[in-house]
């Protein structure tokens, strides 16, 4: 269940309800329109594991910093990224997020704090670590936070990260989706134990489990860790249960695969974090944030169907900065 | 193209202009910082680096744990933070731990993200023969870099060009891959003192010829210019051009001196297979293909990994004497079994290892 100090704040509340919603209405908007075709973009969908993005990014400042995965659109979204630059950069578009050079698996949006989204698995990781000890250098109190998957901590790149942003004490906050499936492969078939907190302690740094995408108790876990990070504690550690509802890349359901159960899925399903924050709200409340983000995203998806192709000349353009 | 080494000025060697590259930017630009296995270390990178630390501040010449791949990424990281970092690497062999982020993520980003990220990082890499060092000490894969779009590749010869392109590395708002042969730390020749940057993309022709164009990569330009002066005893007249930046790559220039020639030798610091030279070969050929007959030949390491033996590691790389041999027999014709007599490169009889 949900929990922490700050469930009573209809203000937040109306906010992470309004940011999560609006993740959901556009993932199943995508998910909609993609046997269309008009979406020519390898996408990870992000449902059923909105509220880590959204837990930590209402935590943030505007100018703090988001480094994710390629499952890229609930980071984007929650951390305030132009939403109709995403649908038409899913389109391929002109107007799109990266003028249609970077698709569903590269969203950016340099204004609000979100970096560009790496589709290799860890890569992101030494990315941030980088980017904080750039801020410290320049003495601003930025926090880099860096999402990724239980996948990424079996990389090198992952340990060679932590130690140095341990060893440098950057504000660093590491943040672990464990959906416990890479692909399709389990963690069973991919460690001697699933002990990531562990693994991260070895580096010194301080570690928090979070249950079932807990989206309050990730906002207050943030907050707080955010505070120490700015006055110079060093990197820390989420690991984040969740679960992606969907196939690994695509719109489809995959349980007819096998690797999972309908019962492992439907226990998260009940749990989901949109329905339990949107019920902490009354039938007003809840109702005006779900038409204002179905305008929204609707209009984002017109934009996106309007906005043209590049041009051919843009084939050769941004190889190299001027 | 500029002659060099013409006009009198003040002499420094290859090591001390990279030095004064480094020191130079960093004075005039906070962004500017330094980083690398032992670049803060007593030997500061063979002088490269010495003290930088000391006179800019620990925290802007600085050692790193044993994690290029890492580091790499945090090289990037900072660089789109604003940053303009240089990543120093005490051998070539080492990039291979880098591939990674140099070419998924450095080399892509500014096209991905169409220019709103840039990522202004320096990879400077040592490469070169030299007392034993064998097969993991002293690859020069530059090639595999010229492959990728969005990376620059850069590997000067003379201190002028060390001082320049170090310069105009550091202010590229590009990843540029910067080529150091050892065997050219100790060369001396004239650098300004003022600050200066060397456009990339621009080759020089450091002697000029009628009879063969010798276009040759970093070290094998010195080991070129001085097969040319065996030529001249016996009357061919060499042109030698040094591409200086290998990508973007001044075909132009080795066009027009292969139009003079009608031949062409490339002499890489490399494999020859899918390299630098077979890339220029192709370019030319291209270019003249239905009008003109070009004579080209390449040379390069032998095709096996480089052995340490001394005997073994002397037939493993072209010098100044092989040179002399291809290049005259194809101004002459056919074979002419003609060895030009000569010591080995001072600089390679001269090095003292360990290191």
């Amino acid at each position: 269940m949900t929990k922490g100090v700050r469930g009573d704040n209809a203000v937040l509340l109306r906010r992470l309800y309004t940011s999560l919603y609006r993740i959901r209405r556009v993932e199943e908007e995508i998910v909609r329109i993609y046997p269309t075709d008009k979406i020519k973009s390898p996408s990870h969908m992000s449902l059923g594991q909105e509220s880590v993005s959204v837990g930590v990014c209402e935590a943030l400042r505007k100018t703090d910093i988001v480094f994710a995965t390629y499952r890229s659109h609930a980071a984007y979204l929650a951390k305030g990224g132009d939403l109709k630059r995403m649908t038409a950069e899913l389109y391929g578009k002109a107007d799109g997020a990266a003028r249609g050079k970077a698709g569903s698996m590269h969203l950016i949006d340099m204004s609000t704090g979100m970096m560009g989204t790496s589709a290799i698995v860890g890569t992101s990781l030494p990315l941030a670590v980088g980017y904080a000890l750039a801020e410290r250098m320049r003495g601003k109190d930025t926090v880099v936070v860096v999402f990724f998957g239980d996948g990424a901590q079996e990389e090198g790149v992952f340990h060679e990260s932590m130690n140095f942003a341990a060893l440098k004490k950057l504000p660093v906050l590491f943040v672990l989706e464990n959906n416990t499936y890479a692909i399709h492969t389990p963690l069973g078939a991919r460690v001697p134990a699933a002990n990531f907190r562990e693994r991260a302690a070895t580096y010194k740094m301080p570690t928090q489990l979070i249950e079932d995408g807990d989206t309050l108790a990730l906002l207050e876990a943030t907050e707080a860790a955010a505070a120490r990070m700015r006055a110079g504690g060093g990197p820390e550690f989420f690991e984040v249960m969740t679960m992606r509802w969907l196939e690994h890349v695509g719109p489809g359901d995959d349980l007819h695969l096998n690797y999972r159960t309908k019962a492992e899925l439907d226990a998260w399903k009940a749990k989901d974090q949109v329905k339990l924050i949107g019920a902490m709200l009354d039938d007003a409340a809840r109702g005006q944030i779900q038409r204002e983000v179905e305008e929204e995203v609707q209009a984002a998806l017109a934009f996106a169907e309007a906005s043209p192709y590049p041009a051919d000349h843009e084939l050769y353009e941004h190889v190299y900065h001027d | 193209m500029t002659k060099l080494g013409t006009k009198p000025g003040r002499e420094i060697s290859y090591a001390d202009a990279l030095y004064e590259a480094v020191a130079s930017e960093m004075d005039i630009d906070p962004s500017v910082f330094v980083f690398g296995l032992g670049v803060d270390d007593p030997k500061g990178m063979y002088g490269t680096t010495k003290d930088l630390h000391v006179r800019f501040g620990a925290d802007r010449n600085f050692d790193t744990p044993l994690s290029e791949d890492a580091m790499t990424g945090v090289a990037i990281g900072a660089a789109i933070a604003g940053m303009r970092p240089i990543h120093v690497h005490q051998r070539f062999d080492f990039l291979l731990l880098c591939m990674n982020q140099l070419v998924n993520l450095a080399a892509k980003s500014s096209y991905m993200f169409a220019g709103a990220v840039s990522v202004p990082i320096v990879v400077r890499s040592i490469i070169g023969r030299s007392w034993g060092q064998g097969a993991q000490h002293s690859q020069a894969l530059h090639s595999m870099f010229m492959h990728v779009p969005g990376l620059k590749v850069v590997a000067p010869t003379t201190p002028h060009d060390a001082k320049g392109c170090l310069i105009a590395a550091i202010r590229d708002n590009n990843p540029v891959i910067f080529v150091e042969h050892r065997m050219l730390y100790g060369n001396r020749g004239v650098v300004p003192e003022e600050s200066y940057a060397v456009p990339f993309g621009k080759a020089r022709t450091l002697k000029e010829g009628d009879d063969i164009t010798i276009v040759a990569v970093s070290h094998m330009v010195v080991e070129a210019l001085r097969a040319a002066s065996h030529l001249e005893k016996v009357g061919v007249h060499a042109e030698v051009i040094d591409p200086v930046s290998l990508s973007p790559l001044d075909i132009d220039t080795i066009i027009q001196s292969s139009a003079k020639t009608g031949r062409l030798l490339i002499v890489d610091n490399a494999w020859t297979a899918c390299g630098a030279s077979a890339e220029i070969v192709a370019q030319v050929v291209e270019h003249f293909q239905q009008t003109r007959a070009i004579q080209v030949r390449r040379m390069g390491f032998a095709p096996v990994p480089c052995p340490t033996t001394k005997p073994l590691e002397n037939l493993f790389y072209p010098n100044a004497r092989t040179i002399a041999a291809k290049a005259y027999d194809m101004v002459k014709g056919a074979d002419q079994h003609w060895l030009p007599e000569g010591p080995e490169a001072k600089e390679i009889l001269e090095f003292k290892g360990p290191f």
